[in-house]
């Protein structure tokens, strides 16, 4: 038999091919929050409540839901990864214990983690990217530039999961990730220019607002979108988002070979 | 089963060997310096009581646990060095199924078998072959969540194979499972043994490792208290029979019949003496007035060697 030992891209691969069997039977039951809960987002504030907003100078001159979509496409994103980067990876390590299963194969606990970021990367951008169709087909979005926001998105998205799924890697119980959800993702999602801009916030909450993800991956996505952003600040946001994702990367190893290695 | 694999590099006979082999947790020392040769063709048991050090010393032999200290070489490779090509050339059943619980059982096969670099076209076919060897061919392409415990087992032995082991490394393969399951999983790990595959196991039933194991180690609180086959073992710690004397709870008259035999036991309900000759010792009992409410003679078994070397108490 013709047994052999992969490298790290291909063993990530074959890791990311294990999910994709799993969710080839299990798709149905992520529809719901994966893809329908950003399009009731995007019709409750973008087509509601924007239809008693006034386009001006807060919204850049655009209608409230058009204002809004480029930024719905990085909170979809973020929000997607809170489940794959909290309770799916916990019960890999505690429940299911698969995790431990495939480390009892030629896979390395670094490498069961590349194909779990993959594989969240993977979701994240055809969430991201369903989202945009609909969008696109409910007129919230009209620039084909908008096209680049997905990688923007997805990038953002990245940049919280993996130090989460770091951090997962370290829990012996679930109990901190309603707290996760709840004083994270919530204000992240809220307080970050997404729905109204950053100037109607005090000062001293800007620097806060910096510090996450989103705020970057909104203000990418809204710059591409509109065909406002500079090279500059893209630049830095970039830097920044993918700094996160590699601190995660380095303390995601760490702790899977902790976990998985003792 | 289908033959070694061609490609491999050839391995001396010593498919594993520890020497001075330590674990510790924090100050908690799990394995304190065992020494072990398992040879290619082998059944190898470890046997002893829960916390004895079993499935630590398994985890590092499986290379997915790195050792404290000493020697450890594992088809003739160092685990610290290269983990992931000798686990290529393992299978391993946890004490604990990690099986994918959504997926079907083919599908466990299949995906498990991708992770060894199998091509896709092999894996489809390795994992028909192996729902044979486990009786799961009529569950093939049920989910694995609902199935029995027995099951479960079977499934997780089968894809510990899916690579074509050159070691096979079972913690407590039998465990938790009813007569009936048990002995089929005998009768596949039989199989395997016959089929030239080589086999560690832990276990605390002496039954298991008297069917299954040519030789094995009884440890003890992270050390090895006795190593030899199972016969040799009873030859050695035990007797050929031991006579149990059964009596009212407190009433053994254990002073009299000390001298019948090269051991005596005292149980609150009975009195075991170790000797070669249960029916003489027996006679001469009754030749001196002991009315024991019921006699037994047996044969001595690993058990017997398990708690002489173990001791009845609990150690939990």
């Amino acid at each position: 038999m013709n047994v052999h030992v992969l490298g790290p891209f291909r063993a990530a691969l074959v890791a990311v091919e294990g999910h994709w069997t799993w969710y080839r039977r299990n798709w149905r039951a992520t529809v719901i929050s994966n893809f329908l809960q950003p399009v009731l987002f995007l019709l409750a504030m973008g087509v509601g409540f924007g239809s008693q907003v006034q386009a001006g100078e807060a919204t850049g001159g655009h209608p409230y839901v058009v204002f809004l979509a480029p930024a719905l496409l990085v909170i979809t994103a973020v929000q997607n990864a809170v489940f794959e980067s909290t309770w799916a990876v916990f019960s890999a390590f505690k429940w299911q214990r698969s995790y431990q299963g495939v480390v009892s194969t030629p896979i390395t606990p670094a490498q069961v983690l590349y194909g779990q970021l993959l594989w969240i990367a993977l979701r994240l951008a055809a969430g991201t990217a369903v989202f945009l169709g609909i969008a696109v087909a409910l007129g919230a979005i009209t620039n084909p530039s908008a096209v680049l926001a997905v990688p923007f998105a997805v990038l953002a998205g990245m940049a919280f999961t993996a130090p989460v799924v770091a951090f997962t890697a370290t829990r012996e119980k679930p109990d901190s990730f309603n707290v996760i959800f709840r004083f994270l993702v919530m204000p992240m999602t809220l307080f970050t220019g997404g729905f109204f801009p950053m100037s109607q916030l005090p000062d001293w909450l800007h620097p806060l607002a910096w510090v996450t993800p989103v705020w970057h991956g909104i203000e990418l996505a809204r710059g591409v979108t509109f065909g406002t952003l500079r090279l500059l600040p893209a630049a830095g946001h970039v830097a920044y988002l993918s700094a996160l994702v590699v601190l995660g990367i380095v303390l995601g190893r760490r702790y899977f070979h902790r976990r998985l290695a003792v | 089963m289908s033959g070694p694999a061609a490609n491999v590099t050839v391995v001396t006979s010593t498919l594993v060997h520890a020497k001075g082999l330590t674990k510790h947790f924090g100050s908690f020392e799990a394995v304190r310096g065992i020494d072990v040769e398992v040879s290619k063709g082998e059944a190898f048991g470890f046997l002893g009581p829960n916390g004895a050090g079993k499935s630590s010393t398994m985890r590092m032999v499986a290379c997915v646990s790195p050792r404290t200290g000493g020697e450890l070489r594992v088809l003739g490779m160092d685990p610290d060095v290269d983990g992931p090509k000798i686990r290529a050339r393992l299978g391993v059943v946890p004490q604990q199924d990690n099986l994918d619980t959504e997926l079907t059982v083919r599908q466990n096969l299949q995906v498990y078998g991708r992770y060894f670099g199998l091509s896709r076209s092999a894996v489809r076919e390795r994992a028909v072959e192996l729902m044979e060897f486990a009786q799961l061919t009529d569950r093939a392409d049920a989910e694995v969540e609902p199935l029995s415990g027995g099951m479960k087992r079977r499934l997780t032995i089968a894809r510990s194979l899916v690579n074509d082991p050159d070691l096979l490394l079972l913690d407590e393969p039998t465990t938790g499972l009813d007569p009936q399951a048990r002995h089929l999983l005998w009768d596949r790990l039989f199989r395997l043994k016959q089929s030239g595959v080589t086999l560690i196991i832990t276990t605390h039933y002496m039954d298991e490792a008297e069917q299954l194991c040519d030789r094995l180690v009884v440890m003890d609180g992270g050390r090895i208290a006795a190593e030899g086959s199972p016969s040799e073992l009873i030859r050695r710690y035990s007797t050929r029979e031991v006579l149990e004397l059964r009596f009212p709870p407190g009433e053994q008259s254990a002073a009299e019949v000390r001298d019948l035999a090269e051991r005596v036991e005292v149980l609150p309900d009975r009195v075991l003496l170790y000797t070669a000759d249960g029916e003489a010792a027996l006679s001469a009992a009754h030749a001196r007035g002991v009315r024991p409410v019921s006699s037994l003679v047996r044969r001595g078994t690993l058990e017997d060697v398990f708690l002489r070397l173990t001791g009845r108490t609990l150690v939990d």
